[in-house]
C-alpha cells in the first residue's frame, strides 16, 4: 500500500515537471502565434503581451500579396507529393527484390548503395548542381524531383527490414497459384507492408516539404521558390521594416500543413519512429 | 572507391527495365518452364524492381562522387573549363582561416549533443511510467521536430532580440539582462545550440522512450531481488540496455551535426558576427555558389564527406561489441 502511494506521489511530481518543461517547448511557439496577430507596434510592448490587443487577423490577409506565398505553396506541394508518392513506389518495389526475390549479388548491391548514403549531401551538392545545370535544369523544380523518384535509400532500407518478418513461403505459395512479381507485390506484399510505408511516407514527406539547403542551391526567380525559400526571403525583407507579425504569420502559413498531418497520425509517426530506434 | 563495385552494377542490371516487358504477358502458361527458366524469370524481375534505385545510386552519389575526385585538384568558376592545379585547393585549406573558424564552428554546435541526449534521457525515464496525460507530453515534446527547419529559425531569431525577444523577456522575470545573443560574437553560438537542442529534443527522448519500454521487466525485478538501488539499477542496468539507441543517436547527430545550414544561414547571415557561426557546409556552399571558386569549394566537401566517413568508422569501430548490423 506504501509503496503503491510513494509511486502516485512521484508520478505526480514527475507530472509538473513535465508539465512546467511543456511550457518551456511550446513558448516558442505560442509566442509564434501570439506575434503573428499583433500590430507592428504590439510586438515592441514592454511588458510584452502574450494575448495582443488588438487581434490583427487581417495580418493574415496582408501576406498573401507580400511575396510569391500561394506559388511557394504550390511549388512545395507539387515538390513533396511527386517525390513522395512515385518514391514511394521505386523503394517499396527495390524493398521486396531486396528481401524476397533471388538475385546473385543483391546483397553486395545494397551495402554499396547503404554505404553511399553515408556521404553527406552536402559532400555532393557541388557536382550535383552541375549535372543539373549541364542539362539546363537549374531554376526549376526538376533537380528537386527527379533524384526522389528513384527512391529513398532510408525507405529501402527499413521496409526491407519490416519484409523480413514476412515469410518467404507467401510469395512462394503466390508464384505456384500462377501470380506474377508484380501482381504479388500489388496484391500481396503491399496491404501487408501498408502501415510502415505509410509512417515512411509521412517521414519522407515532412522532409521534402521542410527542405531549405536544395532549394535555395537550386531555385532564384520568384515563380519556381518552394515554400520555405519564400518564408526565408520574407524574414530577410521585411526584418528591416521590423514587420516582425508578417514573418510570423506567413512563417506559421508555412509551418501548418505538416504540424497538421504530423497531429492526425501522431500515434502511427510516433509508432513507427519508435520502431526505427528499436531497429536501429 | 564505392565508385569501383558500382559501375559494374550499372553495367550488369542496366538492361533491367526493359526486358521484364517480355515475361509480363503469359506469366501463367511459364509455369511449366523449366527451373531454369523461373529462375530467370525471378532475376528479371527482381533486376527490374531495383533498377531504379541503382541508376539514382550511380547518377546522384557514385557519379558526383567521382567528379569531386577530380574537381577538387582544379581552379574552376563554373563558367570556363577547370585547370588542373594539383594540391594547390588543399594548400589554400590548410592557410584559411576561415575554414578553419568555420570547422570550429560545426565542432562547437555538437555540445548541443551530449546536452540533448541527456536531457531526452531523463526526459524519456519520466515519461516511461504509468502516468496520465503521457501520451500528451510525447506530442508535446516531439512537436518542434516536425516543424520546418526554415520557419523554426525564423521564430528563434525573433526569440533572440535584443530587447524584445523572448528569451531576454524570460530572463528579465528572474532579473538578469540578457545579450543581444545573434549579434555577438561569443553569444551567438550558446545561442544557436539551445535552439538545436530545443528542436531535436523530442526525436531522441522518442527513441530512448522506446528502448526503456523493450527492457524485459524481469531485469528490474532481479535487480530489485538484489537489493539494488535506484542508481544501481539505472548505472548497471538501464544505461547498457540502451547502449545500442545511444550509439545510434550518437552517430545520426554527428553527421547531422555536421551538415548545419539552414539555422545558420537563416538565423545569422553571412557567417554571423565576426564569423563566429558560419558552419562547414555554411562556408561551403558561400564559397561554391557565391563566390564560384567551385574547385575549391569541391576540396572542402571532400574533406567534409571525409570526417563524416571517418567519424562514422569510429563509431563503428568503438561499438564493435554492440553488434550493430545491417541485417
Amino acid at each position: 500500500m506504501s509503496r503503491h502511494s510513494s509511486y502516485r506521489l512521484t508520478n505526480i511530481l514527475v507530472a509538473i515537471l513535465l508539465g512546467l518543461g511543456s511550457v518551456l517547448m511550446l513558448a516558442p511557439l505560442v509566442w509564434m502565434i501570439s506575434t503573428s496577430l499583433k500590430t507592428m507596434e504590439g510586438v515592441f510592448e514592454l511588458p510584452p503581451q502574450w494575448i495582443p490587443d488588438p487581434f490583427v487577423w487581417s495580418n493574415y490577409a496582408r501576406i498573401w500579396e507580400a511575396g510569391p506565398l500561394l506559388s511557394g505553396i504550390r511549388n512545395s506541394v507539387i515538390v513533396s507529393l511527386t517525390v513522395t508518392i512515385v518514391g514511394t513506389v521505386t523503394s517499396s518495389l527495390a524493398a521486396f527484390a531486396f528481401s524476397k526475390l533471388r538475385l546473385p549479388g543483391k546483397n553486395g548491391i545494397f551495402l554499396a548503395i547503404l554505404g553511399g548514403m553515408m556521404i553527406p549531401f552536402p559532400a555532393l551538392m557541388i557536382p550535383t548542381f552541375i549535372l543539373f545545370a549541364h542539362i539546363g535544369w537549374v531554376d526549376t523544380l526538376l533537380p528537386l524531383i527527379v533524384p526522389g523518384l528513384l527512391g529513398n535509400i532510408m525507405m529501402v532500407f527499413f521496409l526491407r527490414q519490416y519484409l523480413h518478418n514476412v515469410p518467404d513461403s507467401l510469395v512462394e505459395a503466390a508464384l505456384l497459384d500462377g501470380a506474377s512479381y508484380p501482381q504479388i507485390f500489388w496484391r500481396l506484399i503491399f496491404p501487408l507492408i501498408r502501415p510502415a510505408i505509410a509512417a515512411q511516407f509521412i517521414l519522407w514527406f515532412m522532409a521534402v516539404w521542410n527542405d531549405y539547403l536544395g532549394p535555395i542551391i537550386y531555385l532564384n526567380s520568384e515563380n519556381v521558390q518552394t515554400l520555405q525559400l519564400v518564408i526565408a526571403n520574407f524574414n530577410a525583407t521585411y526584418a528591416i521594416q521590423t514587420d516582425y507579425p508578417l514573418i510570423m504569420a506567413a512563417s506559421l502559413v508555412a509551418l501548418l500543413p505538416v504540424l497538421a498531418v504530423f497531429l492526425i497520425f501522431q500515434r502511427q509517426i510516433i509508432e513507427s519512429i519508435a520502431l526505427t530506434g528499436s531497429k536501429g | 572507391m564505392s565508385a569501383v563495385d558500382a559501375p559494374p552494377a550499372g553495367r550488369r542490371f542496366g538492361a533491367g527495365p526493359a526486358r521484364p516487358v517480355s515475361g509480363r504477358g503469359p506469366a501463367p502458361a511459364r509455369r511449366t518452364g523449366t527451373t531454369s527458366d523461373l529462375h530467370r524469370r525471378e532475376r528479371r524481375w527482381a533486376a527490374a524492381f531495383i533498377a531504379p534505385v541503382v541508376l539514382g545510386f550511380v547518377l546522384f552519389a557514385v557519379l558526383p562522387f567521382c567528379f569531386s575526385l577530380y574537381a577538387a585538384f582544379t581552379n574552376w568558376n563554373g563558367l570556363s573549363a577547370p585547370t588542373f592545379t594539383g594540391l594547390e585547393n588543399f594548400r589554400l585549406m590548410m592557410a584559411d582561416d576561415y575554414f578553419w573558424q568555420a570547422l570550429w564552428n560545426t565542432l562547437f554546435l555538437m555540445i548541443g549533443i551530449p546536452i540533448g541526449l541527456s536531457i531526452s534521457l531523463v526526459l524519456a525515464m519520466a515519461m516511461n511510467r504509468r502516468m496520465p496525460g503521457r501520451s500528451v507530453f510525447r506530442v508535446i515534446y516531439y512537436l518542434p521536430v516536425v516543424t520546418s527547419l526554415a520557419a523554426i529559425s525564423i521564430l528563434w531569431q525573433w526569440a533572440f532580440n535584443g530587447d524584445f525577444g523572448l528569451i531576454n523577456q524570460g530572463l528579465a522575470l528572474i532579473g538578469i539582462d540578457g545579450p543581444n545573443w545573434l549579434q555577438e560574437a561569443s553569444t551567438s553560438k550558446p545561442a544557436l545550440v539551445l535552439m538545436m537542442v530545443w528542436k531535436g529534443l523530442g526525436f531522441s527522448m522518442l527513441l530512448y522512450l522506446a528502448a526503456l519500454q523493450s527492457v524485459p521487466r524481469s531485469l528490474y525485478e532481479a535487480a530489485e531481488l538484489d537489493g539494488a538501488g535506484a542508481w544501481g539499477t539505472f548505472r548497471h542496468i538501464t544505461f547498457p540496455m540502451l547502449r545500442p539507441v545511444t550509439f545510434f543517436l550518437v552517430v545520426t547527430n554527428i553527421i547531422g551535426g555536421s551538415q548545419v545550414f539552414t539555422e545558420v544561414n537563416i538565423m545569422t547571415p553571412n557567417g554571423g558576427p565576426e564569423f563566429s557561426t558560419a558552419t562547414i557546409v555554411w562556408y561551403i556552399w558561400q564559397k561554391g555558389f557565391q563566390n564560384l571558386q567551385l574547385g575549391y569549394a569541391t576540396a572542402m566537401s571532400l574533406v567534409l564527406g571525409l570526417l563524416v566517413f571517418v567519424i562514422t568508422l569510429i563509431q563503428f569501430r568503438l561499438n564493435a561489441r554492440n553488434s550493430f548490423s545491417v541485417e
